[in-house]
């Protein structure tokens, strides 16, 4: 049940992060880089003030999968090394923190264009 | 011989002796695809770039049209072409093996009709014997230099329009053979602060409302006259607008109005939202469908009046408006 | 015609047709939840096999933005994506995606001045924004350490 729980509310969280981002894209004119770029500024914030980690721990994947997730790590990142370099972590965290996931978007794009033809939506 | 606002009477009444169109997949299975010269299951045309197989389906679009006309590269004068990409790219890239001079154009879904009636007057002013028109698009080449990479997931708004992959080549010349072209009317830039570049309808349908009235009022003539007033690709949205528009005059032209964006695609089974856009979309309809028809006879007497949104992606995010125009050429049985 | 562009806004307002609401909200909702349960099913496996809260949290996010990135090659993501809207664009997923396509697409151009040169071109504003926040956050964070 615990179990069922756990992915029941990653489910519903995550599909209501998604779910704001949609009403976002129909209701407003911004561009889904716009949207893309306020979830990671807003998960940055909501990570600094502290009011992130509470939601992950409800809700897990449904909370660190959205990009707020990663504007969360970032944050993360920058406050570990704050506390061990002083102002140099402030340099050093967020990329440090967001490294997994930017370069493995950059080693499987490279990968990627590589080994598979361009697209054609039309066929 | 100039009426007057940028309508010109064409008093030889050059003819399209030949005409020919090349569609990609989604082309062929819409409901005009049986139309078509030329159809292909393989957008890429075997070539390594989006530009380059554009560049083929407008050669193959010229060349067809040569061989139904009998005509051979000698016989053709001038060449007058366009399509949307920057510098023209599709167009120089088809007529580089030609030795035909050559005229690149840009006014970018309505270039079907801005070719067509260049060549239509230099016929007529025996600047040529023999002029083509010519143009094209590829979605795939204009998705990329316009808004994403093709394997981008974007979701499209539904008042977006699909770019089409084709196109289409008429060759004017100063037989006595219908479709003739009575008179063409040279389009205004319309801006009417249209920034959504995701409704290029709305953007054009001001300049498709200016260019046919214009056109009717400078040769006295009636919506009543025309069997056809054909718009280039408006799509839903703008035909809709467009409609809207004559209503306030008091004329209404739905009973002979159609979009070639709305003929090109079925809206119902393929996902193409307002319908189809791009150079090729008007140049393959008129080129497959409408020109045969006039031919025929089935069609006495046709206004097409292809429009284009200028749309620059630089400007557009300088917060710009989008200007639209719209070039009208008749056509007629007789 | 005698027409301001406010009255053609509003013409234009009226001939455009919005967005089916009652598709596009709940097909967000459910392909954004279930990529976010995707995400949850790896973490609890990667912690199974006895990585730390981090490391099974950074191994998840490399394994789905591997997904994507697949899925996008053989031209899937972008199919998924019309029906998922924000549902697949807010997730990694979508930002791998958002990678990977100009990659791809741009090899046309070269592999240093085409896929390398564009690889963020819609990514990259996530990152400079993101980035610039966090050093923002950290400086504040320094300050109050010294106060």
């Amino acid at each position: 049940m615990e179990m069922f729980m756990e992915y029941f509310w990653a489910f519903v969280i995550g599909g209501a992060f998604c779910l704001v981002g949609q009403l976002l894209i129909d209701l407003t004119k911004l561009t889904p880089a716009r949207i893309l770029v306020a979830y990671v500024v807003a998960g940055v914030v909501l990570g600094g003030c502290g009011v992130y980690e509470p939601i992950v721990e409800f809700a897990g994947a449904g909370a660190t999968v959205p990009l707020t997730g990663f504007g969360y790590t970032l944050a993360e990142g920058v406050k570990k090394a704050v506390a061990e370099d002083g102002l140099l972590g402030a340099f050093t965290g967020g990329f440090t923190a967001g490294a997994a996931g930017l370069t493995a978007a950059v080693v499987f794009g490279i990968i990627v264009a590589l080994c598979f033809k361009r697209g054609d939506k039309t066929s | 011989m100039l009426i007057k606002d940028g309508t010109i009477a064409l008093d030889s009444l050059p003819s399209v002796t030949a005409y020919a169109s090349a569609v990609g997949k989604m082309e062929s299975e819409g409901p005009l695809g049986k139309c078509f010269d030329f159809t292909t299951q393989d957008n890429t045309l075997g070539e390594v770039s989006w530009e380059k197989s554009e560049s083929k389906l407008q050669q193959i679009a010229f060349n067809t049209a040569l061989s139904k006309g009998r005509f051979s590269q000698k016989d053709i004068d001038v060449m007058f072409a366009g399509d949307l990409l920057n510098q023209c790219v599709s167009s120089s890239g088809g007529a580089k093996d030609t030795e035909i001079p050559f005229v690149g154009l840009f006014g970018a879904c309505s270039t079907m009709a801005e070719s067509l009636a260049l060549a239509s007057i230099f016929v007529d002013s025996k600047a040529a014997n023999n002029a083509a028109a010519v143009t094209s698009s590829h979605f795939c080449s204009a998705e990329r230099q316009f808004r994403f990479p093709v394997n981008y997931g974007g979701q499209r708004t539904p008042t977006a329009q699909w770019t089409a992959t084709a196109a289409g080549c008429a060759i004017v010349s100063s037989h006595c053979k219908p479709p003739y072209i009575r008179s063409v009317t040279i389009g205004k830039i319309n801006d009417m602060g249209v920034t959504d570049a995701n409704n290029m309808g709305a953007a054009m349908a001001a300049a498709a409302y200016d260019t046919i009235s214009r056109h009717l009022a400078n040769t006295a003539q009636q919506v009543s006259d025309f069997d056809l007033i054909l718009t280039g690709d408006l799509g839903q949205v703008g035909s809709d607008m467009l409609k809207e528009l004559f209503k306030r005059d008091g004329v209404d032209i739905s009973a002979v109005h159609n979009d070639c964006g709305l003929m090109l695609y079925d809206r119902e089974k393929q996902d193409v939202h307002a319908g189809g856009s791009g150079c090729g979309c008007s140049a393959s309809v008129l080129c497959g469908c409408i020109l045969k028809q006039i031919e025929q006879g089935t069609l006495k007497n046709v206004l097409f009046a292809a429009t284009g949104a200028l749309m620059s992606p630089t400007i557009n995010q300088q917060g710009e408006s989008i200007p639209g125009i719209s070039h009208a050429v008749q056509l007629s049985a007789q | 015609m005698k027409m301001t562009t406010a009255e053609y806004d509003r013409l234009t307002k009226k001939a455009s047709p919005n967005t089916k609401l009652y598709l596009t909200l709940p097909k967000a909702f459910v392909i954004g939840g279930l990529i976010c349960c995707l995400g949850q099913a790896l973490f609890n496996l990667y912690s199974y096999w006895g990585l730390n809260e981090m490391n099974a949290r950074s191994v998840t996010s490399i394994t789905l933005v591997f997904f994507s990135a697949f899925l996008t090659g053989f031209g899937l993501y972008d199919k998924i994506a019309k029906h998922g809207g924000a549902g697949t664009l807010v997730p990694i997923t979508g930002f791998a995606n958002s990678v990977v396509a100009p990659a791809l697409e741009f090899k046309t151009e070269g592999f240093v001045l085409g896929t390398a040169a564009k690889i963020f071109i819609i990514a990259g504003p996530v990152i400079v924004y993101g980035i610039a926040a966090s050093v923002i956050y950290g400086i504040i964070l320094y300050l109050f350490q010294l106060m």
